[in-house]
């Protein structure tokens, strides 16, 4: 597989969300809004990114039966780190996204890359892998986050375009789900194309 | 290069290894961003304050004191604004119970004369879209320069005198629970 195939799958063809279905509590939870889903898709890209980096260095020394919970100690610390620096230099965005922060250690994609990509790969080429699992997660995120913000609440990244309140349900967590619903639909469609 | 065999002394050591190398890291990235934390806390608290009481020139967090809230053991933060010495207005640091998603804290600003200067939003975990446009000028502005003595402060549902948010009645009648709070243990505090 070339590095750019590698790189690009993230985005369409084994796109977290959208496809693998993976992570999906941070992905219904908090993209309210476009600027909310960006921010949690790249405090996810960055703990994914630095946990495949690590795994892929580390792999040949941990004996199979501890992997796991090695791993799990990897995440934990990256996703502390993002936490900590979150709330001293980005403190209103840490405090929109809350819970959601520390909930990344048990988001899915990111253990089951390590496991899956990155304890199996060489460092460059997990180091792709995360880079472009994580972006395709924030491309995901954003894109769900700005469909329920424009028919929730008619803005765009916090900016309004049309007077008026929106579909209000779109706000609301059962939004998330038919807004995500639609998305997967037309991914389908595009994909198949 | 062979992987390791899971023995067991190689799963100890390597464990070992594994969670003394992150507690490391976790501990040095702590100590940076300690300060940071606690300079946007302090911030925001300091931006909360500001933006319910006149202009003042002392230091309401230094000056801060407590004020029982009836004969349970709580008690609200006030943080008096002095102009030249003269005080000018009192930050109270209020609080209920009956939001939506849990706590709602509120900053209730009190000029000297008993009307409501201004109200902040600290901290809420309400509904996005619904019940966080408590915190928008529109809902606060029914609040701005009241007489508590002459306007009820209950939500129209409530018998009161202030329009709920749309949809979002629970969340606007914790914001008015809030403030007569603030206002109830104001004048036990400080109108004696």
């Amino acid at each position: 597989m070339s590095q750019w195939k590698n790189f690009s799958k993230g985005f369409v063809k084994e796109n977290p969300v959208f496809v693998l279905l993976l992570g999906l509590c941070p992905t219904l939870g908090v993209t309210s809004t476009a600027i909310n889903g960006m921010a949690m898709g790249l405090a996810t890209l960055f703990v994914l990114l630095m946990s495949n980096i690590v795994v892929s260095l580390i792999k040949d020394y941990i004996p199979d039966k501890v992997r796991i919970p090695s791993f799990i100690v990897v995440i934990a610390s990256f996703v502390t780190i993002v936490d900590l620096v979150m709330a001293g230099y980005a403190p209103a965005v840490h405090e929109q996204l809350g819970l959601f922060i520390p909930l990344i250690v048990v988001n899915c994609i990111v253990l089951g890359r390590a496991e899956a990509f990155a304890s199996k790969n060489t460092f460059v080429k997990s180091l792709v892998d995360g880079l472009g699992m994580g972006l395709g997660f924030t491309f995901a995120l954003t894109l769900l986050g700005s469909v329920r913000e424009i028919i929730g609440n008619l803005s765009i990244f916090g900016f309004k375009f049309m007077e008026g309140d929106g579909i209000l349900v779109f706000i609301l967590p059962p939004g998330a789900f038919i807004a995500l619903g639609y998305l997967i639909a037309v991914m389908n469609k595009f994909k198949k194309a | 290069m062979a992987k390791k065999e899971s023995t067991f002394l190689n799963m100890v050591i390597t464990l070992f290894i594994v969670t003394l190398v992150a507690s490391t890291a976790l501990a040095y990235v702590y100590e940076l961003t300690k300060e940071p934390i606690e300079m946007a806390k302090l911030a925001k608290k300091l931006a909360a304050i500001e933006a319910v009481i006149p202009e003042y020139d002392n230091n309401p967090v230094d000056d801060m004191y407590k004020v029982a809230i009836g004969e349970g053991g709580d008690s609200l933060e006030f943080y008096p604004a002095a102009m030249n010495g003269e005080t000018v207005g009192t930050a109270i640091r209020c609080f209920s119970n009956k939001g939506y998603g849990g706590l709602v804290w509120l900053m209730v600003g009190i000029s000297t004369d008993g009307t409501i200067y201004d109200i902040s939003v600290v901290d809420h975990k309400e509904t996005p879209g619904l019940g966080t446009k408590m915190a928008e000028p529109k809902f606060k502005a029914q609040f701005k320069g009241i007489d508590p003595e002459s306007v009820d402060i209950r939500v129209t549902k409530d018998g009161g005198d202030i329009d709920a948010i749309t949809a979002a009645t629970i969340s606007s009648r914790a914001f008015s629970e809030a403030t007569i709070l603030a206002i109830d243990t104001y004048k036990k505090g400080v109108i004696k």
